[in-house]
């Protein structure tokens, strides 16, 4: 049985797609059920996906078939089982937050701090949340689409 | 973390101190700052600060042609570039769906191997010097110099080489290529012989890097460490093992693995690292397919810019069976060449430069490809693609909305998850220790803060 039907039979209510993206697996699940998901695929012994490789996030602004603004993309892998699984999440602009998964992988740390950085989606129960990339007094978050690349910003150093 | 210090306390009663190292440090391998909490000698906290080297990688991405992005990429990590040009290549390839020719593989296969041992030259050059083995240093140097000179005469340069093109190479590997490779390589084993001499029994060196920096395999694996960081720790993930591509299936190599995860162990772990790559290379030499396009550059060689005069002149009934001996450096390849390094999808591939310049059908494919508003358009799509890159696990992550420009690049920087374990490595340690772990986790800030 594949891994995406897998996982959707474990969480029906959560799981909202399954797809073949090229050859990778990817699941689109609910927001708000991504941590218990999350820590289900770590722990659970038939899919055992112990690391968390990737966390990112994609602007869908200016793509108009897409009727969300953010999709929060998780990459991750299983050693045990040499197996890669996307799980992707949908965010809404007007309520961009989504719940931490650095519980469940502390790798989620940074990456959840870049993602808020560059995009402005909050995480909630990050332990601190705050840029990481960019300086504190920066404005904006620029991997949005809205966020013109020729836009200059003083450069204002770190406060301590 | 700490208090403000007040002058009016006991000398006896105990408090820690703020230590401030970096940004700008000697030991810091570029711009990271690192503010350390310390009990005497001893740290208790650490507080990791990056991205004073942001330079707004994937935002410039979405900015130009999927071709454009590749001269970024070589900018990312600057120690072993090739692999970032490979790597980026191999995630448009897949949303396109093509492949390359085997040949063009193969010649990937080299460059990114190529690269690695350059990058683990300077990682463990680096650390040795650091901790007082300064010709430890020059003799590594000296090895990535010979393996640069190679790089060179295959791409024009030697570090900002934008040598991998979406669907192929820039060029063929140049004339005497094999010979000068496995030269440098034979002078490399011989500086690595000599290193080992240096080091292994060295009573400094193995103190200072024994039991220090230690990370457990399931905190490496928690905080998605991969490369030999992971593997120093018993794990034996690698890319080109576990998730095949390019040639790799095809060629015979191990992956060494350590015991104990610390900086010991990554050091034998990248020294051996590095014979593995010169063994692919050597086997990938052997096994590439040859074809006559060596040596088939004699009898109707044109210099390139003659031919562009004669065509600017209408001359141009002979083009189409004549060879330009174009410089390396130039940008395409001789007709003959072309063909082996090139996929012969025309959706991506640039035509040879005869065909730009000698004939109607070639000027229109060039231009096709490079007009702004035409170009290069994959298909809506989004793919990763993870290849092993000298830190580890280097992924590109790619989403096309059919136009001619990426509409998101991803990168997945191999040490940005190590950096984000440090405070872990760290705490425990010795101020003293921070020198040989920072150096082992072979920090790029390129790559980190993109």
């Amino acid at each position: 049985m594949q891994l995406v039907s897998k996982v959707k039979e474990k969480f029906p209510n959560l799981v909202l797609e399954t797809l073949q993206q090229q050859s990778d697996d990817v699941i689109v699940v609910k927001k708000e059920g991504i941590r218990n998901i999350c820590s289900t695929l770590k722990t659970d012994p038939e899919f055992r996906f112990e690391m968390l490789m990737d966390l990112s996030a994609v602007d869908y602004l200016f793509w108009e078939e897409k009727e969300f603004r953010f999709e929060v993309i998780y990459n991750l892998f299983s050693l045990s089982k040499n197996r890669r699984l996307f799980v992707k999440t949908r965010v809404p602009e007007s309520d961009a937050v989504v719940d931490s998964v650095v519980s469940v992988w502390p790798a989620a740390n940074w990456l959840e701090r870049e993602v808020w950085d560059m995009f402005g989606i909050q995480f909630k129960g990050h332990p601190n949340l705050k840029r990481i990339l960019m300086y504190e007094e920066f404005k904006g978050h620029p991997l949005r689409k809205d966020y013109p690349y020729t836009k200059r910003q003083p450069l204002v150093g770190p406060v301590n | 973390m700490g208090k403000p210090v007040e002058s009016n306390r006991k000398v006896s009663e105990s408090r820690s101190m703020l230590l401030n190292i970096g940004p700008s440090h000697p030991a810091m391998h570029g711009i990271v700052r690192l503010i350390t909490e310390l009990d005497g000698e001893t740290i208790l906290n650490a507080d990791v600060e990056i991205g004073y080297l942001h330079r707004a990688f994937e935002k410039m991405c979405e900015q130009g042609p999927y071709n454009n992005a590749i001269p970024y990429t070589d900018r990312l990590n600057y120690v072993s570039p090739l692999i970032n040009n490979i790597g980026y290549c191999l995630a448009v390839e897949k949303i396109l769906g093509i492949t390359t020719p085997e040949r063009c593989q193969y010649i990937r296969v080299i460059m990114s191997e190529l690269s690695r041992i350059t990058d683990h030259l300077t990682c463990v050059g680096a650390t040795a010097m650091e901790l007082g083995a300064f010709t430890v240093f020059l003799y590594m140097i000296k090895a990535r110099e010979y393996l640069y000179e190679v790089i060179e005469d295959v791409t024009g340069a030697r570090l900002t080489i934008s040598y991998a093109r979406v669907g192929g190479l820039k060029a063929d590997l140049p004339e005497g290529f094999e010979k000068k490779c496995l030269w440098a390589i034979q002078e490399t084993r011989g500086v690595l012989k000599e290193v080992e001499a240096l080091l292994n029994k060295n009573r400094i060196f193995v103190d200072r890097m024994k039991d220090t920096g230690f990370i457990s395999q399931e905190d490496a694996i928690a905080y998605g460490i991969t490369g030999p960081f992971l593997r120093s720790t018993g794990a034996d993930y690698d890319v080109r093992k576990s998730q095949p591509y390019l040639v790799y299936d095809k060629l015979d190599f191990d992956i060494p693995v350590g015991e104990h995860g610390d900086n010991l162990d990554r050091y034998y772990v990248r020294m051996e690292e590095m014979a593995q790559s010169m063994r692919i290379i050597e086997q990938a030499l052997k096994q590439m397919p040859k074809g006559d396009i060596m040596v088939d550059t004699k009898g109707h060689v044109i210099p390139a810019a003659i031919m562009v005069d004669e065509a600017k002149m209408g001359r141009t009934q002979d083009f189409k069976n004549a060879r330009v001996d174009l410089d390396p450096t130039l940008e395409g390849t001789t007709k003959g060449f072309h063909e082996n390094v090139y996929s012969h999808d025309k959706r991506v591939a640039l035509p040879a430069k005869e065909d730009t310049y000698g004939n109607i059908e070639g000027l229109m494919n060039h231009f096709k490809l490079v007009m702004a508003g035409h170009g290069l358009r994959p298909p809506k799509g989004e793919a990763y693609f993870p290849v092993e890159g000298a830190n580890g696990e280097l992924g590109f992550y790619v989403v096309s909305d059919g136009t001619d420009q990426p509409y998101r690049v991803r990168v997945r920087p191999p040490c940005f998850p190590i950096m984000g374990a440090l405070h872990k490595l760290l705490a425990g340690e010795m101020v003293a220790d921070i020198v040989p772990t920072f150096g082992s986790v072979n920090m790029i800030g390129g790559e980190l803060d993109r």
